[in-house]
Parts: structure tokens; C-alpha cells; sequence
């Protein structure tokens, strides 16, 4: 496939495995055949480390053996500073690298003559950073360097999407790129696993379908066993052992094992050893597994695009349809798992999310490029406004961002002998001190990790030694006690002590940890997926559904009413001496939770008292001492709206968020070079900034960044305004003697949130009575 | 209850939430490690520029201790400005708060490793300072008796059933009693820390900080 000159941008769409990535490469090879060249031809950009080495081993192949003379290397965070260096003098002419390095690369004086000549820019796996903050480090990092090379071709490849054109606008201005569809191949044969017990009404981990799993891996070459988080992952990875008779070679790959286990897994998977692998997103991208012949989803799919992603992985040459299986967790998720095979054979996939534009990652774009030398603001602001993502970025917004990187941003204007950058009268923007541009780009980076904690065994002689398990979370690790039992790696290990960075552990043959569970994201249900879901309620297709689904749905039907898609179905009985209140939503799991804390909050102005609330993908289920009588007075738009802001202000959400803007914005430093760590009295917590910028500087751009972020993101207030638009003052209250079938799962649910305003004061008055009880003490 | 009253070497002291000391006696007001001043150190050396708003909201939370408690002389623990060059960066505004602060009443500045030298224009500067049985210096010495000190941000963790709670806190035995970090920008260091466990004795309390204040056995905290 050669390339056509017409356009300045190509966007490629083909199926996860389909060959795209290599034959990106042809017209690179092709080119630098005919003409050979010195300088960087072609940058490639792929999401993953991983993926980058993969390809420059894929390449150097065809290069060697047709006796080229092609330089290619890759530049990643593992790559050597002396040959980082070494590639800003003499550049290879084909270089292979992640938006976090291209965002460093650019930051160097060198930028302009590493680009000069550059012709080609692939971004591969598109699709996969579109919707997060890299993608928009990358963007804003080609808009930057392209000045350089004007008439370099940008090609991207992507995995099939939904809405190709809102991508093509990622990689060049208005209409100029080329969209290309590749054929999608044979059909996949998707189906949901037949269980010999129906599964559990409540739960999320899959548990009741081992014995069947193990059925399919043995009558399959290889399996791969994809769960939503982490947590889940390790469980049914550990369970599945217990089960395991036949010694099957089994094993688990997911971000928190250290590397060199991933590395171990991966490479003993290529070499065909294994027949199946536990996994997470971890193993969604990239690299090639060829004897992958089926596809296993464990819970609820939450997307139509994440799930034909994961199908494409079996049977990846292409010749043959691939195979897959959904093994809903539970019942609520059975009807989830058949729309969403209903879906795929419409070829339906769920729409891209249009972010806003990021203030934090513009932030740190303009400290990077200021290390590079100094510039003229408007300049940079044009560069910007050329990707059409960020059309809507207004020069006052653009401003502020540039006031931030000088001054601080603050109200209070401070320390003006201090700041980090300088406009000089001439309008250029400059470092005021040269020296800490190290610095600047030490801290560069949008993947927030929460810092994590490598886990080692403690040996007998008091030390820790070996390679690490694997890594936990710090907020994690801090809950611990000695003792405390957890699952990693598949083991069972008990908690021994924390000792610098490393949380110290002993092996305990134990079957069940104490503590289950590690934070692992968890994906709210897409729009598509809930429309669809309500759909199939309303059309009573449900032929195709098990018996006791069908029968469950009647017993709903006939009790209370099925939720519909153009009205708000909403639920009160007793129990217990509580009365609930059941709201049908259908918005995802985010959204839901945070109707939950809008409605209590709501509760508690109307002398409701509410004491808790939980929240699945489609409906929150609250609590509390008094009968709600006129639900509808809870949902009012101007109410719901004005304890929204009061409650956001003060919520770990907010706090959580903040953290990470603030870091990518470069308020807060990942790790300071040259500080003595003396002692954890040196650091302290980013709660405490975002508590005094709340009261001394309430409009500052980073409050502004986090509400926008987290509008959008764990709070998803946007699914709730619209599912208030679409179901207007449609509300279906019916009033029930005792829970209905729908709301009696989630009385199940894990994660209930307790609402009681002073509840952290009661709990540790209650601990420290107990404490001082147990001390044999009286206070 | 908003105060924790103890005694050290036979005196009665009165720990107060808010994390700062009051000899009622003496009419002592005590805190430490203000910090002040160290958004202003972080920026000049290139670590970004954090919301500067930590000197008035530190000074005015010891502006609330002083109305409350009405000492006649106050002392400042040491560390009470993040580096030498912190002192000259107040602002006007600042400096005027402070000396409303000092009128009609003595102040102490004690030298501390971040501060070992200040040009002291409001208040005396001392290494250590002594009343009756007791001594306030920064950094607490091995094996005194009836001795105050700050330096270490001693602080707690405690586990509840669905979050932790981290408080700064006093720890205090027979014979010392190390203080919190008053400061609004200062982290800590567990009182579970080997620094700390060499320091005290096991049969110390633990005093949090927070909306009311709490006392715990120190040996409970492991």
C-alpha cells in the first residue's frame, strides 16, 4: 500500500491485529531506499513501551535481510540517558517512542533540527489514548514540532471506532485527512457462556463459572481470560488454581505485577507454553499473540468498542472467525452481556466522549516548550487552535494558562523575583533560570500513578530480598496492619512490616485473604450500552434470554413497572423499619453513585434523614428514617444543581483530582531532584493546598481544571443532567409494600456509602474508646 | 473537649487542639514549627509556585490560640521560617498581623535547623529557653528531663472500617513532650517512626489534634 500525496493526514482503521502497524512502515522503507537520508525520517508514537520495542525488533528483520541502511531506535522511559543523548545529536532515521518521551523530546534546544527533515509521523493505537490526557500531551506535542517540518505526512492507525471523522480532527486542521476502512474480516462468533447454576444475584467476580472455564480452556489451544480490575482479576486467578486438577499451565498478567513477571508471562505466551492467561486492560493493546484461540469476558462488558477490541485478540491471523465467550457476573449483568452481543451483530459500537480541553496538560505543554528556548505566546496559541480539538480553547483561557506557568495564577500576586518563567518586553516567554529546566522535565508526565509500592518477601535474616511481587498502591499499603492477609501475583502473602518503599511480606498458605481487595478502575456502563438495555426492556425481545431471566423481568413487570427510556422509574417501600427509595437512572456506575450523594443531600434539606446510599450502572438505592413522599421535589434541576457544588467542594473526589492536575500542571512535583529525603516532615499532602486554595483563591485555574475534570470524569454529571433532559418531569413513582425484584439485588451490592455528616468524628471516637479499652486504660 | 491537661515534671500544661501548648501558670503559649515563608523557598529554588497563602492562614490560626488563651508571652518552637532569607519575604500585611500579635506581651523565637539564625526585628531570639523545671529548645535531647520540643511533625494514622485519618499530634512522657507542626504547609512523621520510638518511652501519650482533641496510649498505637 503506497500513499497517496494528496492529503496532509491519513487515519487508517482496521481490526486490532490486522497487520496495520507494519505496513504504516512500507512507504518509510520504501522511501528511504530510494532516497537515503541522515537525518529522522519517520517518528512513530505508540501508547505502549512495550509496543515500541516489538516493532523495532519487526523491523530490523526486513532491514537486515534486505541489507538497508536504516537506522531505527527507540526512545522510551527505559531507554539509556548516555543514548537519549545521543539521539538529540545524530536522530535514527526511523524513531520509535510514547507521547510521554515526544513530550520531552520536544523540550530540548535541539527540537527544531531533530525535525527538520522529518517526513513521516505514525501514531498507532489511536483509539486508545483519544479519550485520556496522553493523547492530549501528544497533540499538543505534534502541533508544536510540526512547524518544524511542514510537509511531513501524520498517519494514524486505529482499531475500529465508532466516529472516525471527530479522530481524523486530531491529526490534521478541517477536513484534510484521508479516512481509510480496512476490510473488517470475517464475523466474530461471540456467545455467552452456559453455566450448569445460573449466576449469583449480586457479586462481581465470576466465581460460580470456574468449572466451565476450565472446560473451555482445555478444549481451546490458548485462552485469554479478561476481567474489568485488577482485584477481580487476582481472585478468579487464585480461585481458578484451587479448581485447577489438571494442572493446566495457567497465568495472570495485570499492571500492578512487576515487570519482570509481566515480561516472563509474555514471553512464555509467544513460545506457546501457556493455555490461558488471566488479564486486565494490560493486555487490551498491542502486542501480537498469535495462538490466541479464544476470547473469555468475565462481568459485564461496560462498552461495546472495549469488548470487540478484546474478541479481535483470538484468531488474530485473520483466517479464521474469532471465538469468545461473555460470562456475565451476575444477573443484572445477563441482560447487559445479550445487548451488548445484540450490538455487535448490528456492528453498533459506543460513541467517542468529547473532552473538554485539559488547562493542566496545556500547563505542562508551555513549561516543556519554554525549556526548548523562549517563545511568543500567540504563536504557540495558533499551533494549538490549528487541532481541531482544541478550536474552542478561547484566548482568556489560553492567558490564564500562561499567567499560571509565570506567576502562579494566584490572586495574590507573590515573590515576583521567584517565578519560573519570564516575559521579556519583546512578549517572548522565557525560563527565568535556565537550570531548572531538568527539573521542569523530570516532572512531565499526564499518567498519574498513585504512587505505588513495590511488595518483596522479608527474609529470615530481617531483610527483604528477591525481585518484588509486584506493586500496591501507597493508600493501600498504609491500611495495612501486620497480619493482614492480601492476594498478589496469585498468592496469598501476609503483611510483615513497611519498611522504606517496600511493603515486606511472608508467604501464608492460606484460602482465603483477609483483605480482597485493591482500588482498580472501574468502567461506568456506556450510553449506548444503558439506551440499549432499556430498549430491549420496552420491545420485549426476550426470546433469545434465559428462563429465569424472562421470569425475573415478569415478576418486575407484574410487582411494580419496567424502567422505560423516556421516563424516570423511581421506587419506595419499607424494610426493616427504613424506607427506601429506588431510582432507575440508567446512567452508569458514576453517575448513579453521584445522584446518591445528591439525593441525600437533597434528603437531608427536606428533614428526610437519610443514612446511606448505594449505586450500581443502573440504579441508586438510598435509605433513610422518613418516607419519601414526592420524590420528584428530590430532582428538581435548580436544587440538585446548587447542592452540587457545595458538595463537590468538599469531596475525596475533588481532592483526588486535584492531586493529579495539580502534578500535571506542575504545582506539585513528582520528585525533586537534589532534595534530601530526611524524613517524611519534607512532604506534605496536596489536600492541604487544595483546602487553602479553596478559601484564600476560589476562582484559581487548578479548582477550575478539577471541577471540569471531575464533572466529567468520577462524578459524570453530565449522564445526570441528560437523563433529567431526556426523562424531563416524567416521573413514574410507585409506591411498594416490600422491594420489588429489580431493587432487591442491590440490597446485595457492595459499597454502601454511609451518610452522616460528622461520621468520621463518630467512628474515631468509637475506635479510640476501643483502643484505650484494649490498653486496659479508662479515659 | 477542646483541651487535654497533663502533667510534666509536676507542672500542669493544657494541650490544645489546634496543636499549640498552654502553661496556664506561666501564661505560656507554645507553638512550633511554623514554617513560615516556604512557598516562598520553594520558588526561588525553581519548585514551582504554591498557592502563597500559608503565612496568614498559619498567623491567623495562632491569632485565634492567643485570643482564646491570652498569654503574656508566646514562644515560637524553632522552625518557625523555612530558611533564613523566608524572614525578609512576609509582606506588609503579614508583618502587620504579627506585631498585632506581639503587642502587650513577650515572644520568643527559639533557633531551630531551618531558622539557626534570624535577623529577629519583632521579638527575642534564643537557642533554648528555660521556666522553673522546664526547657523549650527545637530538637529534643536524649535523657533531659522536663524538656518541650517540636523539629520531629510527630503525627498518627488510625484505621477505621472505610478510610484513615491522619492527624498531627503531641507525643509526651514523664519527662518531654515533642509538639505537632503548627504550620499550614508542614507534613509529618509517624509517631511510629524509629526516630520518634528512641525518643520516648513506651508508656507515653498520644494527643491528636483536630475538631476536639484526643489522648491515646502510645502503646496502643502499635
Amino acid at each position: 500500500m503506497f500513499e497517496s500525496f494528496e492529503t496532509s493526514a491519513q487515519l487508517l482503521i482496521a481490526p486490532t491485529g490486522s497487520g496495520k502497524t507494519l505496513s504504516g512502515f512500507l512507504p518509510t522503507l520504501a522511501d528511504l531506499y530510494l532516497n537515503p537520508s541522515e537525518k529522522l525520517h519517520t517518528l512513530y508514537i505508540s501508547p505502549l513501551k512495550a509496543l515500541a520495542s516489538d516493532i523495532k525488533r519487526n523491523l530490523e528483520r526486513p532491514i537486515s535481510e534486505l541489507k538497508l541502511d536504516i537506522s531505527v531506535e527507540d526512545r522510551t522511559g527505559d531507554t539509556k540517558q548516555s543514548i537519549k543523548k545521543k539521539q538529540r545529536v545524530t536522530p535514527p532515521n526511523i524513531l520509535l517512542t510514547t507521547p510521554e518521551s515526544l513530550a520531552l523530546l520536544i523540550s530540548y534546544p535541539e527540537a527544531p533540527r531533530i525535525f527538520s527533515n522529518l517526513r513521516r509521523i505514525i501514531v498507532d493505537e489511536i483509539h486508545s489514548i483519544t479519550e485520556s490526557k496522553r493523547g492530549d500531551q501528544l497533540f499538543l506535542a505534534i502541533s508544536n514540532l510540526r512547524k518544524y517540518c511542514l510537509d511531513a505526512k501524520i498517519i494514524g492507525l486505529s482499531a475500529t471506532v465508532s466516529d472516525p471523522s471527530l479522530i481524523a480532527g486530531w491529526l490534521a486542521p478541517e477536513s484534510d485527512c484521508e479516512i481509510i476502512l480496512s476490510d473488517s474480516g470475517l464475523e466474530p462468533n461471540v456467545s455467552i457462556l452456559k453455566t450448569s447454576e445460573p449466576p449469583p444475584w449480586a457479586g462481581s467476580g465470576g466465581l460460580y463459572s470456574i468449572p466451565e472455564v476450565i472446560e473451555e480452556i482445555a478444549k481451546h489451544r490458548t485462552t485469554l481470560i479478561f476481567h474489568n480490575t485488577r482485584a477481580q482479576a487476582e481472585i478468579f486467578f487464585h480461585n481458578l488454581w484451587l479448581e485447577n486438577n489438571k494442572n493446566l499451565p495457567i497465568a495472570i498478567h495485570h499492571g500492578s505485577l512487576d515487570k519482570e513477571q509481566r515480561r516472563q508471562v509474555e514471553e512464555a505466551m509467544v513460545r506457546g507454553e501457556l493455555r490461558a492467561v488471566v488479564c486486565t486492560g494490560s493486555l487490551d493493546l498491542g502486542i501480537d499473540w498469535g495462538s490466541v484461540d479464544l476470547v473469555i469476558q468475565i462481568g459485564a462488558p461496560r462498552q461495546v468498542k472495549r469488548l470487540v477490541q478484546r474478541i479481535g485478540r483470538a484468531n488474530h491471523n485473520h483466517s479464521r472467525a474469532s471465538k469468545a465467550l461473555l460470562i456475565p457476573a451476575n444477573r443484572l449483568e445477563v441482560l447487559e452481556c445479550f445487548t451488548a452481543l445484540d450490538a455487535i451483530n448490528e456492528n453498533k459500537l459506543d460513541s467517542e466522549i468529547q473532552t473538554h480541553v485539559p488547562l493542566d496538560v496545556i500547563c505542562q505543554h508551555l513549561l516543556l516548550i519554554a525549556c526548548a528556548g523562549p517563545f511568543k505566546p500567540t504563536d504557540i496559541f495558533n499551533e494549538i487552535r490549528s487541532i481541531a480539538k482544541y478550536n474552542n480553547l478561547s484566548r482568556q483561557e489560553f492567558d490564564q494558562c500562561l499567567d499560571f506557568c509565570i506567576t502562579g495564577g494566584y490572586a495574590l500576586k507573590k515573590y515576583e523575583q521567584w517565578h519560573r518563567l519570564v516575559q521579556a518586553s519583546d512578549g517572548f516567554v522565557k525560563l527565568r533560570d535556565p537550570r531548572v529546566a531538568n527539573r521542569l522535565r523530570m516532572n512531565a508526565g499526564t499518567i498519574q500513578d498513585s504512587d505505588t509500592l513495590k511488595v518483596k518477601y522479608k527474609s529470615k535474616q530481617g531483610k527483604s530480598k528477591g525481585s518484588s511481587i509486584g506493586e500496591v498502591e501507597e493508600a493501600f499499603a498504609v491500611s495495612l496492619t501486620p497480619g493482614d492477609t492480601f492476594l498478589i501475583g496469585g498468592k496469598i502473602v501476609k503483611f510483615e512490616s513497611l519498611r522504606e518503599m517496600i511493603v515486606e511480606v511472608s508467604p501464608k498458605p492460606e484460602k482465603r485473604p483477609k483483605i480482597a481487595v485493591f482500588s482498580g478502575t472501574k468502567f461506568a456502563t456506556s450510553t449506548l450500552l444503558c439506551d440499549r438495555i432499556l430498549k430491549t426492556l420496552e420491545d420485549k425481545r426476550w426470546d433469545n434470554l434465559p428462563d429465569y431471566l424472562c421470569r425475573w423481568l415478569e415478576q418486575q413487570e407484574s410487582y411494580s413497572k419496567l424502567p422505560e427510556p423516556n421516563s424516570l422509574l423511581i421506587e419506595t417501600f419499607p424494610r426493616n423499619n427504613l424506607h427506601y427509595t429506588c431510582v432507575y437512572g440508567f446512567a452508569g456506575r458514576n453517575a448513579q453513585q453521584t445522584l446518591g450523594l445528591l439525593l441525600t443531600k437533597r434528603m437531608e434539606e427536606l428533614n428526610l434523614n437519610p443514612l446511606g446510599f448505594v449505586a450500581n450502572d443502573y440504579t441508586t438505592l438510598v435509605w433513610g428514617l422518613t418516607k419519601v413522599l414526592n420524590p420528584k421535589k428530590l430532582l428538581e434541576g435548580e436544587n440538585i444543581l446548587r447542592g452540587l457544588d457545595l458538595w463537590l467542594s468538599n469531596n475525596a473526589v475533588m481532592k483526588r483530582t486535584f492531586r493529579s492536575v495539580a502534578t500535571v500542571a506542575g504545582l506539585i512535583e513528582r520528585n525533586l531532584p537534589g532534595l534530601k529525603k530526611s524524613g517524611r516532615q519534607a512532604t506534605f499532602s496536596s489536600d492541604i493546598l487544595y483546602d487553602t486554595l479553596l478559601r484564600y483563591d476560589p476562582n484559581h485555574l487548578l479548582l477550575t481544571a478539577t471541577k471540569n475534570e471531575a464533572m466529567q470524569g468520577l462524578v459524570d454529571f453530565g449522564r445526570i443532567e441528560n437523563m433529567l433532559e431526556k426523562t424531563k418531569n416524567r416521573i413514574d413513582h410507585i409506591d411498594l409494600k416490600r422491594v420489588s425484584p429489580f431493587s432487591a439485588p442491590l440490597l446485595l451490592e457492595a459499597g454502601r456509602i454511609p451518610i452522616h455528616g460528622s461520621a468520621i468524628e463518630l467512628m474515631l471516637d468509637t475506635e479510640i474508646n476501643s483502643l484505650i479499652a484494649d490498653a486496659g486504660l479508662e479515659y | 473537649m477542646h483541651s487535654y491537661d497533663f502533667n510534666l515534671v509536676g507542672e500542669r500544661l493544657t494541650a490544645l487542639r489546634t496543636g499549640s501548648l498552654f502553661w496556664e501558670e506561666m501564661g505560656i503559649l507554645c507553638v512550633s514549627d511554623l514554617h513560615l515563608g516556604k512557598t516562598h523557598r520553594l520558588n526561588r529554588i525553581g519548585a514551582g509556585a504554591l498557592p502563597p497563602y500559608e503565612n496568614i492562614d498559619t498567623l491567623k490560626r495562632l491569632q485565634e490560640d492567643i485570643h482564646n488563651t491570652n498569654p503574656s508571652c508566646v514562644i515560637c518552637l524553632g522552625d518557625s521560617f523555612d530558611d533564613p532569607l523566608a524572614e525578609r519575604s512576609l509582606s506588609t500585611n503579614e508583618i502587620d498581623t504579627l506585631k498585632i500579635l506581639q503587642k502587650g506581651r513577650d515572644w520568643i523565637w527559639i533557633s531551630g535547623n531551618h531558622d539557626p539564625y534570624i535577623s529577629c526585628k519583632y521579638g527575642n531570639y534564643l537557642n533554648s529557653f528555660s521556666k522553673s523545671a522546664i526547657t523549650f529548645r527545637h530538637i529534643a535531647l536524649r535523657g533531659e528531663n522536663g524538656e518541650i520540643s517540636g523539629h520531629y511533625h510527630p503525627k498518627i494514622s488510625v484505621k477505621l472500617s472505610n478510610a484513615t485519618v491522619v492527624r498531627t499530634c503531641f507525643i509526651a512522657d514523664q519527662n518531654k513532650i515533642i509538639m505537632p507542626a503548627y504550620g499550614t504547609y508542614t507534613g509529618g512523621m509517624s509517631v511510629r517512626s524509629d526516630e520518634i520510638k528512641e525518643l520516648v518511652d513506651p508508656d507515653a501519650i498520644v494527643m491528636l489534634t483536630g475538631k476536639k482533641i484526643r489522648a491515646i496510649p502510645y502503646s496502643s498505637c502499635f
